[in-house]
């Protein structure tokens, strides 16, 4: 279970303090998962890395009584002079993981060839996506992080992804933030709406769609943080 | 797959769980450090020891050829050795720990990794690489037969984890600091270079005026080089040093710099 209890999140800008996040409470049981609509600047990316734990709440606090991915396919934390497989060994002693038993499927999906034994500096934007979801996988996770945006690439590339995370690991929690309402409805049960820090839960998609669709714009979106 | 050995992360860790965690995690840390660093290619890890040799020779040889080895009756290649791997000791630790928490942001997407464990990875790499390269120079002197083996070996080795203490706990400090703004780092660099002939590392504060002595004295590392090389040469001159006072200095800066950290952990914005 993940429980977000009364959590804020301020930032300090050169104009003051910016709430980014205000008083928002979310529940998740394992096994379930719920999307979050929001537009550009809603704070979408800011719940996903408190949820990771790459920031800390400003208030409330955030519990995990199960495991939480880092956000999917992200790879930023590629260190660049390391090979595909150096990061593989790297992220699974992190997490404890023997990391044997994992190279056939991280070559195999990845379809790095001899690139997987080259320094990650080496690798094009899709061979870059490829290993950072592969990593995601081969971690198991009870409950994955899904920044929609992050996870870019070729039809072919998001097919495979789909299989991986929707149908093989179908039985795990996720949250999927998204400003895309077609992403949400096509995988989630539920939905809750995320508007200038405020997060609005709704029993299902087409009420959360509903209100997402008759949202007023607002003023122009800030950049998101 | 495979699962997380600790798959259920909830409030209910209990300290010897989050201690485990914490090594492995800091294991990780320092072969990504100790790969990237030094590559598999060529020396590896031997750099770290091969790096600060090279210096200390080259000290070494300049203050020899300088004719500054028969002004005092201080064995000139001991003094050296022990002089730089002294700077070394606290340069080191506090050079690769600032920045350390910016050039890592992103590791903190994993959930096991904290800030202080960036920090603890470099400083122990540091101070390995340091001590390493001190054992291995006075082996190799001392087997040359260039240098005495240390008189009193407990004395250097006491002296030796002061300085390691005090060089842990100001990288600590100046570490999560320049998290906070980027003048701690421009201000480290020119009082890098300040404190180096005042560190200790060329003098013996029995050369100096009683005056200058005792304000030189208020630098704490001071105290463990004088330790260091009363334990090295035995009684050639008089030792000054207050071991009690560097404690409470070391102890002063770690609880600052344990402070910082958990302040600096709050306020990281990752990318």
């Amino acid at each position: 279970m993940i429980l977000i209890e009364d959590v804020s999140k301020v930032y300090h800008t050169r104009q003051g303090p910016r709430t980014v996040l205000d008083h928002v409470n979310l529940r998740l049981e394992p096994g379930r998962n719920v999307g979050i609509l929001g537009r550009n600047g809603a704070g979408k990316s800011t719940l996903i890395r408190l949820l990771s734990g790459a920031e800390r709440p400003t208030s409330g606090r955030i519990q995990r009584k199960m495991s939480v991915s880092w956000p999917l396919a992200f790879g930023g934390a590629f260190q660049n002079h390391l090979t595909g497989l150096d990061n593989l060994k790297f992220v699974c002693r992190i997490y404890g993981v023997d990391y044997k038993p994992l190279v056939p499927f991280v070559e195999d999906f990845t379809e790095l060839g001899v690139y997987f034994r080259e320094p990650v500096s080496h690798y094009s934007h899709g061979m870059l996506s490829r290993l950072a979801f592969a990593l995601s996988m081969a971690i198991e996770f009870d409950c994955f992080l899904i920044d929609e945006a992050m996870v870019v690439g070729d039809a072919r590339f998001h097919e495979r992804c789909h299989i991986e995370l929707f149908q093989k690991r179908r039985d795990r929690a996720f949250i999927l933030v998204s400003h895309e309402p077609n992403v949400i409805r096509t995988y989630c049960e539920r939905a809750c709406v995320l508007v200038n820090g405020r997060l609005h839960e709704f029993d299902n998609v087409d009420e959360a769609y509903a209100f997402y669709e008759a949202m007023p714009a607002g003023p122009p979106p800030a950049v998101e943080t | 797959m495979s699962t997380p050995t600790d798959s259920v992360q909830g409030s209910g860790t209990s300290l010897w769980r989050s201690l485990m965690i914490q090594r492995r995690v800091i294991g990780a840390l320092m072969m990504r450090e100790v790969i990237t660093r030094f590559g598999r290619h060529n020396l590896g890890a031997l750099w770290l020891v091969a790096e600060p040799m090279i210096f200390t020779l080259g000290v070494a040889a300049v203050w020899t050829a300088a004719g500054l080895n028969r002004s005092s009756g201080i064995p000139i290649i001991a003094f050296a050795i022990t002089g730089y791997s002294s700077v070394l000791m606290w340069r080191n630790t506090v050079g690769m720990c600032s920045k350390a928490i910016q050039n890592n942001l992103n590791l903190l997407y994993h959930r096991n990794v904290k800030v202080i464990d960036v920090l603890i990875t470099r400083i122990a790499l540091e101070i390995g690489g340091a001590s390493a390269s001190f054992i291995v120079l006075t082996i190799i002197f001392v087997t040359a037969e260039w240098i005495h083996p240390p008189l009193d070996l407990m004395r250097v080795i006491f002296g030796w984890l002061m300085l390691a203490w005090f060089g842990s706990a100001l990288a600590l400090t100046i570490g999560a600091a320049t998290a906070y703004s980027h003048i701690v780092e421009r201000i480290w660099a020119p009082t890098a270079y300040l404190l180096f002939p005042l560190s200790g590392a060329a003098y013996m504060a029995d050369w100096l005026p009683t005056a200058a002595r005792e304000v030189l004295l208020l630098l704490p590392m001071v105290h463990s080089v004088e330790v260091i090389r009363e334990g090295f040469f035995g009684g050639v001159v008089r030792y000054h040093y207050d071991m009690a006072y560097m404690a409470m200095c070391n102890l002063g800066l770690t609880l600052t710099g344990l402070w910082l950290v958990r302040d600096a952990g709050y306020r990281v914005e990752a990318e």
